[in-house]
């Protein structure tokens, strides 16, 4: 974990109260996709924690949905603004377990964690698919980015007015895969595991008082013991977890 | 060179500040960023003769300028924390530190302190009599005279370490509650716990805490445990340690004038990992800027 200052290069609506943050600082604390950060915002007392959907040395790049006082502020957020950042926070994705044709699935505001999980899959030689869901068209974002990457991707609405109609477990019935990554909705993970034919891991989400493991907010029990989501997690394996 | 040095019952602290317990952990996350050294003491997570799971999740909600929780005292149990938490902060502290205990019974409290009372590292025992978290515990000691009385005694009996009862400020008369522990031989007085609080969530219209209610702190509530403070220092002649809202050094000499001989900080170490080791560096500063020249001479000077 480490504390820095990072610097807003850019903040833009990607879709229906969808925004895309670049930001410049020091990135030497993440290490791996699926990791994420907590970003202290005026006039919220918590911090706000958001996945890592990519990064290099000196960037990163956040995803986020306006849903409350804090991802709104957020929103208008410009250029040269500075923001007190809490890094390299939660486990990550394990991509040694990934096999040949790993599937990777998102849904809404889970879906930037996959970007940079799709990014290293492939740089490893893994075949990686990825499925993209959302309720409607106008939500829509990073499907060309996904495809520049080189993936095959799936995409879903639930009202059908982009891909296949329905959620992303629609899409899953059709394809084979050798492991699965998933980060989304509750209601979308439990279908997952449901659905799911190889073994996988799961990104959770809770709500967090520090993020980084001291408060015993964030628990949740899990076949090996208990976890913290933000210290242990957010991902877990599919054999743990118990729902 | 102003001194920051201060006693309590005997344990001689570089400084008043101390991380309030359960914002803490045991101390390892905080190790990753910075010494710790370089605190006065803090108090490690209210630990029960069993292990606890807690409350149900969500846990967590926000308030303006604090939070709530209704963690439930997730812990590993006395044996545990003994056998094994001990010996890891061991290795990234080498002052005393504070035992915080819970129970749900008399029974539970006498045997986890006891348990404790044993433990070198332990430099005094805060026993929790008010957390709100829990249905039929905790709550219940800290909040009539005669039963903070009957549990400091028991505790008192059977430990040699000076136990400090940490009170709720859930109730109608703190003071009462404060000189019954005082006459049941309390060493010292920890204070305030958590006000009972909630939220609702507008969007479901349903509480955001899976408990319904929780525990309230944070900055927000400084003035009520600065009140508390001064109420109970001017009704006991034991040592205090003021807790509720601290988040700067300013809050420190305040809490002290109202009577603390130290201070712990909670919730605000969790949006600010590094707010400890701020207040240390900043304090200093702060005391010669008020012309204060030692702490030992501030506490209660605002009587
Ligand atoms: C590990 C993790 C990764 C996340 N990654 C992303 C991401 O990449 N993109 C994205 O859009 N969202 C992400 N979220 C959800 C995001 O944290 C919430 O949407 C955000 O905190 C809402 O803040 P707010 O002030 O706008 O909403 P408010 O509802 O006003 O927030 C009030 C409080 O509730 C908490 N809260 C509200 N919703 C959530 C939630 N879903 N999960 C956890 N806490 C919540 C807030 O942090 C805050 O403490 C992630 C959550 C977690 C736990
Ligand atoms: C997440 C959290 C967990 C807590 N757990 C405990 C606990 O286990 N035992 C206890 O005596 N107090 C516990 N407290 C209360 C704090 O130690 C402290 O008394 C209170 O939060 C007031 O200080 P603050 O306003 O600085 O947070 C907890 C507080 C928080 C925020
Ligand atoms: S949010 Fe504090 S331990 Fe996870």
């Amino acid at each position: 974990m480490k504390q820095s200052i990072f610097t807003v290069e850019n903040n833009e609506c990607l879709a229906k109260n969808t925004y895309e943050l670049i930001l410049s600082g020091d990135t030497s604390d993440i290490t791996k996709p699926g990791q994420f950060v907590n970003i202290k915002l005026d006039g919220c007392f918590l911090r706000r924690p958001i996945s890592v959907c990519d990064y290099d040395d000196k960037t990163l790049t956040l995803i986020y949905k306006v849903v409350g006082r804090g991802t709104e502020f957020m929103s208008k957020l410009t250029k040269c603004d500075k923001l007190d950042i809490l890094t390299g926070l939660g486990n990550g994705y394990d991509l040694s377990k990934s096999g040949d044709t790993p599937l990777l699935i998102g849904g809404g505001a889970g879906i930037p964690p996959m970007y940079k999980l799709a990014k290293e899959l492939i740089k490893e030689g893994k075949n990686a698919a990825v499925i993209l869901g959302f309720n409607e068209e106008q939500e829509l974002f990073y499907e060309d980015k996904f495809k520049e990457l080189g993936t095959k991707v799936y995409i879903t609405t639930a009202d059908g007015s982009k891909g296949i109609k329905g959620f992303v477990t629609e899409a899953m019935k059709n394809i084979s895969y050798s492991y699965f990554y998933v980060c989304g909705p509750e209601p979308m993970l439990r279908a997952v595991y449901k659905e799911s034919i190889a073994e996988g891991q799961f990104s959770f989400e809770e709500r967090m008082g520090c993020g980084f493991g001291a408060c015993m907010g964030c628990s949740c029990k899990t076949k090996y013991g208990n976890k913290r989501i933000c210290k242990d997690g957010p991902v877990l394996f599919k054999e743990e977890i118990i729902w | 060179m102003v001194d920051t040095k201060i006693t309590l019952s005997g344990l001689a602290l570089d400084n008043p500040i101390i991380p309030a317990s359960g914002t803490f952990g045991y101390g390892y996350e905080y190790a990753e960023l910075y010494d710790i050294n370089m605190l006065g003491s803090f108090s490690f997570k209210g630990t029960t003769k069993e292990p606890r799971f807690g409350n149900p999740t969500p846990r967590i909600a926000e308030c303006s300028e604090g939070m709530i929780n209704s963690v439930g005292l997730q812990n590993p149990g006395i044996e545990k924390v003994i056998e094994e938490e001990l010996p890891k902060l061991k290795k990234c502290f080498s002052k005393k530190v504070i035992a915080n205990i819970s129970g749900f019974s008399i029974e539970e409290y006498v045997h986890c302190c006891e348990k404790i009372d044993g433990e070198k590292q332990v430099g005094l025992i805060e026993v929790n009599i008010s957390c709100p978290n829990v249905h039929n515990g905790g709550m219940a000691f800290g909040t009539s005279p005669e039963s903070a009385f009957e549990v400091t005694k028991a505790i008192k009996e059977i430990t040699k370490k000076p136990v400090y009862m940490k009170l709720s400020p859930n109730v109608t008369d703190i003071v009462s509650i404060a000189k019954a522990c005082e006459e049941a031989g309390a060493d010292g007085l920890s204070l305030i716990n958590t006000l009972l609080g909630m939220r609702i969530d507008l969007k479901t219209k349903k509480p955001v805490i899976a408990n319904k209610m929780g525990g309230f702190s944070g900055r927000a509530i400084f003035p009520v445990a600065l009140r508390m403070v001064y109420q109970v220092y001017e009704a006991v002649s034991i040592p205090i340690i003021g807790m509720g809202g601290i988040s700067k050094a300013e809050d420190v000499i305040e809490m002290m004038l109202a009577g603390a001989r130290a201070v712990q900080i909670g919730a605000e170490n969790l949006v600010n990992p590094y707010i400890c080791k701020q207040i240390i560096e900043d304090l200093p500063k702060t005391m010669e800027k008020y012309k204060i020249e030692s702490l030992e001479n501030i506490v209660g000077g605002a009587h």
